[in-house]
Formats: structure tokens, C-alpha cells, sequence
């Protein structure tokens, strides 16, 4: 256990180390230096870069002034809870037609999920997100277009998590605050979620079947156990390893969905942070912005491996 | 793969079994309901109503709360006319000079003093960490320009020190002293005479900050806040700015101008037009900032309101009079006549602009107006490049501004429309473009052969447009892309520039249109309107032809049929 453990932490910093080369390789290219480094040598400067990254001076915005650090955690908040509710929604649903899916085997429902799913999942994000706001904003009027909740409501951001943060003006609006955050959460997290919802729920199916064949569910039918109790008990906690797999994958899918949808939503996360940062030059922004989110991606799949050698007692076997 | 696989193993051992299992549908009811409980239609337009909130969908986040910092107009139009106030100011909707801070002013003779009475009356706002102890006088005016114009004030350096367009106007070389010539007078005297002073003193950079709170900020050893934490004397307070969500405004009810304004403004910014405009239909915002051409059309069939102005701005097509074979002014007279600009108008403007047949549009009081529009004609063109000795044809390179901009809207279609004009001349067009940062910086270099560009004018003066676009100056450093420089020319708007009688100034002007269009560094294409889409409620918006926004006496009222259907009112 505790090699593994070594192990996986020892690639998680060579990872960061390799990352931390690769941004500084590209800000030696930019012709605006983030950074005033004091040697001339490259491989001293690097470690100079290395100790302004730890200090928290990841440079200033060259266009608003702004801590480089300071603004991309000021972003984040806006962008974990749009993920959050996004994977909540990607997994719980994603599971629930996986599993409709596989009892109806062959069945016209059967069908139908599965090839609404691979329509899910081959969608442009983009083109999905604006027909969603065309149908359900514009059209039927049922959620908000865009933004994080109705200007109406003066909300001070304690948190920037819209969600807690309309929780804690519960004096002044009571709950209505709260949903009608909710409510601007809905389209933008079902856009993002499509396309994750879509695999998990062919994973799920299929991780499912293949579980269902398996002597010990056919020694546990033929005791006469309900088909609900070998689902929810048996089969579906030995297919869950795979599907785990499989979203911990999905993340840096959804990272690059994120960045869309908040285009698309004018959601203020750090997807709409980085576009802005590029589309103005802004190169210690986008430096800083990358150089994050990779962190971000690293450490969510160590953290996922973790819990799969955690969950699965093969896995903690050093191999 | 393995997902294949799987799937085509287990055909034998499903069975009907478990059909019919009602768990995972209830699962999926139950969180289909749990998404929807929250569907139920919010009064949004009833609470906006209720707490006299007006929203405008802003198309970008603004780089500082100090315009005196910056020079993009998104940052202007959340600061200038809504936190702060300028000595000048322009009559709503016009181009003419009007007192704001100082209530008169005089000019000596020679053009060289300007002395300003300010208003005795002008509280500032006050804030959480701010308390002001005093009104508006003589000191702040003297801060707000010092700061900019000297490199030993103390507030000089702060946010980086850079002040770009007091640069760009060289007014550190114009202004030569600003006195204090009593608790609320001040003088300025100036190098030259410069007649469009006025006009400059009424631009956002010349707003007017408080020295008082700058001492504040200096005790509290923060003094960058003064321009991330804005103090003004504007009809609106700064509250809250979330970058890239929103910016917050409360009305200042001490404001010295008893105007009607309403209780709460919010900038919600949405830098995609198309999703603009989404948020606009959908009843989301009152005002819309840029709407495209596309828009307004659609606005226009559906009964929404439009607000427009004709803007001081041009789009332009310049030839770089460096290069052969645009140094033969035969062939860039050609050239304008061999485009159809009515197409363009049509096609690329959706009509919402007018022809531009000067560099300056009409409502200048400079206008040429006897000047008439070069007609569309291809033969008289390839007569006249016969005349030149270009009876074969040439080709050349577009370079087409890769962004929007009201001036422009697409400027990549009109070059596709001018290549089809100009094939029937026998003149192969190459379209470029770059990155808009890369573009901007080749094309100062003079890389360019001829390129489509505009230009939106920042104060009422038609200097704005001829020293800046045209002077033989600019050529070498500047924004005079044609690279064109004639001696006539630049020497009268030179003289338009110093003298201080308007009507001597016209003659000026007036010639040198001439001499413009007979040289024609440019093909003149359009100037566009401005315009803004606002809700039916919304009441007082004066669109302004420089451009900058302004809430002053904009009020909401409920419309008399009101049907009241929250959420959807497209």
C-alpha cells in the first residue's frame, strides 16, 4: 500500500515538474517577461521561476494589473460549481439510463438510450449549448439565458459560490435567492454534461451486462434472489470499478467543456477568464490560467486513483 | 473497444428477467422532477421593477475604474459619464460643449489661458472607506491633471504610470502650467494655441478624481485603490465589479444635477453579440451595448426599439502611397471608382450607416458639402489606369481587420466584395489578415499595401480625425496608415488647428477636403451609426454620436399594456 502510494506521488511530482518546465520553456518565448529574473542562466532562472511559483507571484495582467493568482481563484469558484453539478448530474444520470438501459437489453428503449447517447456524445458542445438556449430560453422562456442569478438580487460574494453565497443572504430573499441560482445553473450544466452523461451511461451498460453473465449472478438468480437485489447489490458495486475509471477520464473532457459552455453562457469562470485573456494578449493570464488548470487535472486523477486502489483490493498490491 | 466487445458476448444470457424493473425509472423521475421543481418561473421582471433597477449587457470587462489609465472604449463607457464628471461636457446627443464641472469659462485672446469657474456645489461620493469631508475645488482639478502630466507627483507612478492617451495627445508638451487661481478657479496655459481644447477637455481621461480621498488612500497605504476603488462626482456610485460577470452602480443621490436616474445599474457583461443579444430578447437586460447589423434588423421585425445616432466614426479603405503602384494618385482615384459602396452599404452595413464621402461625417460642422460622391464606374476606372499606364491590370493585397467593430462590421466581406469589383479592372486582390494585436502592429510598420481599417472619433473636433488619420506627423508615427503625407494639406490643418475662430477654421477644413479628395489617399466607405437596442420601459436614453454611454435621465416605466410574462418576452 504505502509503495503505491509512493509511487503515484512520486509521478504526481514529476508531473508538476515537467508541466513547470514546458510553461517556462513558453514564457521564455513571449516577448512581455511575467517574470524579472535576476540571473542570466537559464537553468537558475527556472528554479527562480520555481520559487516565484511557490510564493504565489504568478505574474500580473498586463492589461487590468491584477494578480495573475488572486484572479484565477477569484474565477474558480463559478467554475466548480458549474463542474460539480455537471458531474452530479453526468454520473447520476449517466448511471440511472445505464442501468434502464441494461435490464431492457435489445428493447426499443434500449435502443432509443443508446443511440441518443451516441448522438451525446459525438455533439459539438458549442452548437448543443446554443439549441438548448434557443429551445428553452428562447423559445419555451423556462431558464435564464445567460449569467449566474437575476441582477435583482445584490448578492455580496463571501464564497463566489453562487450556490452557498445565496444561502447566506437567506435574511434578505429567503430560499428564493437560492433557486433562482439554481435555475441559472440548469442549461449550463446540462450542456456540459452531455457529452460525460453520454459515456457513462454506455459504461455503465456495458460494464453491467458483462457483470450480469457472470457465474455469481447466475448462482444468485438461481437461488432466487429478486433481479432488484442482484442489481443494486451484487452486480452494480462490481461494475462500478470501470465506470470510476471512466469518469475520472472524463475530467479533462469536461475541462475543455467548460471553457465553451461559459463562453456560451457568459458564465464568469475561469473557461470565459482564459478566452478573455486571449483574445487580449494577455499572456501572464493565460500562463498562469494553463499552468492552474493542468495542476487541476493532475492532482483530480491522482486523487481518483487513489480512491480506485482505495475501492479495489487488487489495485493495492503492488505489482 | 472493450465496451464492443462486451456488448456482443453476452447476447445469450439476457432474457427477459429483468424487464420491467421499476427502480432505475423512479431514480430518473425523481431527478427530472428534482431539475424542474426549480423551473417555476421567477418574477424576474416584476423584482426589477420593484427595486428600479436598470440592466445593461455590456460587451467586455473594463481594464480600470480610472479612464484616465486606459483608452478602450469598454472601460470609458463603465467609468467616464457614469462614476465621473469632466470640466466639459458634450450637450446630450450632440457635439456641442456644455458645462458640467465648471459652470463658465473664458480664453485670452491669444488662445493660451483658458480659466474655468467650477461649481461650488459638486459633492463626491463617499464609500466604506471613504468619508468626504469637502466638495469639489480647485485642488482636485490640479490632482487629477498633475497626476498624469507630472512625473514627480506622487500619485504619477501608481498602476503602472502610464497614461496613454494624455500621451497619444501630447498634452504634457501642450499644456505648459495648470494654476489654482482661487478655491474654485483654475487656469491652464497652454504652448500653442490649440482650439480643439475644449473638445479634449470633455474626453473620459479628463475626468476629474478626488485629491482628497488620494490622501485617504495614502494613510491607508493603499493608494493604487483609487483606481480600483473609484471615487467620483458622477450620477452614479461604484459598488461592485465581479470581473467578467458584472459591475455594480448605486445611484449618487447627492449628485449635483438634479437629473432623473434610476435606483440600481448593473453592467452585465457578455462579450458574445449573439448571446447579447439572446439575453436582451429574453428580457434579461434593458439596454443592449453594440448591436449588429443583423440585429437591428430582426429587432425591427419584432417591434423592439432601436436608439441610433450617426456616429463620428468612418470606415476606410487606404492605400499605402509608399508603394507602387499606389504612390500614382490616377491610380488610387481609379480604384475608389471601381467599388460599389452602395453594395457594401447594403450587404455588410445592412443600411444601418451612410455612404462617407469625406473623412469626416456630416454632422461635423467642418463638412464639405459641396464636395459630391465619386460615382461607380468601371469604365471611367479603367480609363483612367490606362491613363496611368496600368491598361493590364495588377495585383495587389487587402489586409482586412480581423474584428468587429461598429465601424466595421465585417470587414473581411467587404474585401471579398471589392476583390469581385476590382477583377472586372483587371486588378488581382489578395485578402490578408492577422491575429487583430499582429495585424495592428505590421500595419503601423507599413508592411500593408493598402488596407480596411475605421476609426471611431474620442472628442467632437474634427482635428480628431485629420491629425490622427492624416498628417504627414502620423505617417511616421501614428495611425496614418495610407503613409501619406502632402505638404498642402498638412499645413492647413495645421493652421485649422491653431487658430481659434471657428468660421476661419471651416475655410481650412473645407480646403483640405478638397485637396483629400482629390488626392485620395483613401476610398472613404461608410460612417456608422451608433446604436443601442433598448426595452420597451426604458426611457431618456440619448444615444451620443462619440459614442460613450450615459444613464443620466434614463428612467424605467412600465409599458401601459403590460402582459406581464415573466421570463419569455420575445
Amino acid at each position: 500500500m504505502l509503495s503505491t502510494l509512493i509511487k503515484q506521488l512520486s509521478t504526481l511530482i514529476i508531473s508538476l515538474l515537467g508541466l513547470t518546465v514546458l510553461t517556462f520553456i513558453l514564457s521564455l518565448q513571449s516577448d512581455t517577461p511575467v517574470h524579472h529574473f535576476q540571473s542570466d542562466n537559464v537553468v537558475i532562472q527556472y528554479f527562480e521561476y520555481l520559487q516565484f511559483l511557490f510564493n504565489g507571484d504568478w505574474g500580473t495582467s498586463s492589461i487590468h494589473k491584477r494578480s495573475v493568482l488572486k484572479d484565477f481563484l477569484q474565477h474558480f469558484p463559478a467554475t466548480v460549481e458549474l463542474i460539480v453539478l455537471a458531474m452530479l448530474l453526468a454520473v447520476t444520470a449517466g448511471l440511472a439510463l445505464g442501468i434502464l438501459s441494461s435490464t431492457r437489453r435489445g428493447g426499443w428503449l434500449d435502443n432509443t438510450l443508446m443511440t441518443s447517447s451516441l448522438v451525446g456524445y459525438s455533439m459539438p458542445i458549442f452548437w448543443w449549448g446554443m439549441l438548448l438556449v434557443l429551445l428553452f430560453s428562447l423559445t419555451l422562456g423556462w431558464t435564464p439565458v445567460a449569467g449566474r442569478i437575476n441582477f435583482a438580487y445584490d448578492i455580496e460574494p463571501y464564497t463566489r459560490f453562487m450556490l452557498i453565497d445565496t444561502l447566506l443572504h437567506h435574511n434578505q430573499y429567503g430560499f428564493s435567492a437560492f433557486l433562482n441560482a439554481l435555475h441559472h445553473l440548469i442549461l449550463p450544466a446540462v450542456t456540459l454534461s452531455t457529452i460525460p452523461m453520454a459515456i457513462v451511461a454506455r459504461m455503465t451498460r456495458s460494464s453491467l451486462l458483462a457483470v450480469l453473465k457472470s457465474e455469481y449472478v447466475r448462482t444468485a438468480r438461481s437461488k432466487g434472489i429478486s433481479k432488484q437485489r442482484i442489481i443494486w447489490v451484487h452486480a452494480l458495486r462490481n461494475a462500478l470499478q470501470p465506470i470510476l475509471t471512466i469518469s475520472g477520464v472524463q475530467i479533462s473532457i469536461i475541462m475543455s467543456g467548460v471553457i465553451i459552455t461559459e463562453y456560451i453562457f457568459a458564465w464568469p469562470g475561469i473557461g470565459k477568464w482564459l478566452l478573455e485573456a486571449v483574445s487580449r494578449r494577455d499572456f501572464a493570464s493565460i500562463q498562469g490560467g494553463v499552468l492552474a488548470l493542468s495542476i487541476i487535472v493532475i492532482a483530480f486523477n491522482l486523487a481518483l486513483d487513489f480512491i480506485s486502489i482505495y475501492l479495489n483490493p487488487r489495485l493495492r498490491r503492488p505489482s | 473497444m472493450i465496451k464492443k466487445s462486451n456488448e456482443n458476448n453476452d447476447l445469450m444470457i439476457h432474457s427477459s428477467l429483468y424487464r420491467g424493473t421499476p427502480s432505475p425509472t423512479k431514480l430518473l423521475l425523481s431527478l427530472v422532477a428534482l431539475i424542474c421543481c426549480s423551473c417555476t418561473p421567477s418574477q424576474n421582471k416584476e423584482d426589477s421593477k420593484e427595486k428600479d433597477l436598470l440592466v445593461y449587457c455590456s460587451e467586455g470587462s473594463p481594464d480600470s475604474f480610472n479612464p484616465q489609465l486606459v483608452t478602450s472604449g469598454t472601460s470609458y463607457d463603465a467609468t467616464a459619464n457614469i462614476i465621473y464628471n469632466q470640466l466639459v461636457t458634450y450637450k446630450p446627443g450632440t457635439t456641442e460643449i456644455a458645462p458640467s464641472i465648471a459652470k463658465s469659462w473664458s480664453i485670452s485672446n491669444d488662445g493660451l489661458r483658458y480659466t474655468f469657474n467650477l461649481r461650488k456645489d459638486i459633492p463626491f461620493h463617499g464609500s466604506q472607506i471613504f468619508t468626504p469631508r469637502r466638495n469639489l475645488n480647485a485642488d482636485d482639478v490640479l490632482f487629477s491633471f498633475n497626476r498624469q502630466r507630472l512625473e514627480n507627483h506622487p500619485y504619477h507612478g501608481i498602476s503602472g504610470g502610464r497614461y496613454p492617451y494624455f500621451k497619444a495627445q501630447s498634452m504634457e508638451r501642450l499644456i505648459k502650467d495648470i494654476r489654482k487661481t482661487g478655491e474654485h478657479q483654475v487656469e491652464f496655459v497652454l504652448t500653442r494655441p490649440e482650439s480643439p481644447f475644449l473638445s479634449i477637455l470633455a474626453t473620459p481621461f479628463a475626468s476629474i478624481l478626488s485629491a482628497e480621498y488620494a490622501q485617504q488612500l495614502n494613510r491607508l497605504r493603499h493608494p493604487e485603490w483609487i483606481d480600483n476603488k473609484p471615487i467620483g462626482t458622477g450620477p452614479f456610485r461604484f459598488e461592485r465589479y465581479e470581473p467578467d460577470a458584472y459591475i455594480r452602480y448605486k445611484r449618487f443621490d447627492d449628485y449635483f444635477s438634479d437629473v432623473k436616474r434610476v435606483k440600481n445599474l448593473v453592467f452585465a457583461i457578455t462579450p458574445d453579440a449573439a448571446m447579447r443579444f439572446a439575453r436582451f430578447s429574453a428580457g434579461e437586460c434593458d439596454v443592449m451595448s453594440y448591436p449588429l447589423p443583423v440585429h437591428l434588423r430582426v429587432a425591427q421585425k419584432n417591434d423592439l426599439q432601436s436608439v441610433q445616432t450617426p456616429g463620428l466614426n468612418v470606415a476606410y479603405w487606404a492605400f499605402n502611397t509608399e508603394k507602387p503602384p499606389f504612390h500614382d494618385a490616377k491610380v488610387r482615384q481609379a480604384l475608389t471608382m471601381a467599388v460599389d459602396r452602395e453594395a457594401i452599404l447594403q450587404t455588410v452595413y445592412d443600411r444601418q450607416a451612410t455612404m462617407a464621402i469625406n473623412p469626416i461625417p456630416p454632422s461635423s460642422w467642418a463638412y464639405n458639402k459641396n464636395i459630391t460622391k465619386v460615382t461607380y464606374s468601371k469604365r471611367k476606372a479603367l480609363e483612367l489606369l490606362k491613363e496611368a499606364g496600368y491598361e493590364n491590370g495588377f495585383s495587389i493585397d487587402i489586409w482586412a481587420m480581423p474584428i468587429q467593430r461598429a465601424y466595421n462590421p465585417n470587414a473581411r466581406k467587404m474585401a471579398e466584395m471589392i476583390q469581385q469589383d476590382l477583377a472586372d479592372i483587371n486588378v488581382d486582390v489578395r485578402i490578408i489578415t492577422y491575429e487583430w494585436g499582429t495585424f495592428l502592429s505590421r500595419v503601423s510598420q507599413g508592411l500593408h499595401h493598402s488596407v480596411l481599417l475605421g476609426w471611431n472619433a474620442d472628442n467632437a473636433d474634427p482635428n480628431n480625425f485629420f491629425s490622427p488619420l492624416l498628417s504627414c506627423s502620423s505617417s511616421v508615427s501614428g495611425n496614418n496608415y495610407a503613409k501619406w503625407c502632402n505638404n498642402q494639406f498638412d499645413d492647413l490643418i495645421l493652421k485649422a488647428r491653431t487658430s481659434s475662430e471657428q468660421s476661419e477654421r471651416t475655410q481650412y477644413y473645407l480646403k483640405a477636403q478638397e485637396i483629400f479628395k482629390q488626392e485620395a489617399p483613401w476610398l472613404t466607405i461608410a460612417h456608422a451609426n451608433n446604436s443601442v437596442l433598448v426595452q420597451p420601459e426604458v426611457n431618456g436614453l440619448i444615444v451620443s454620436p462619440i459614442g460613450n454611454i450615459n444613464f443620466e435621465g434614463v428612467t424605467l416605466q412600465k409599458p401601459i399594456n403590460d402582459s406581464a410574462t415573466p421570463g419569455a418576452s420575445n
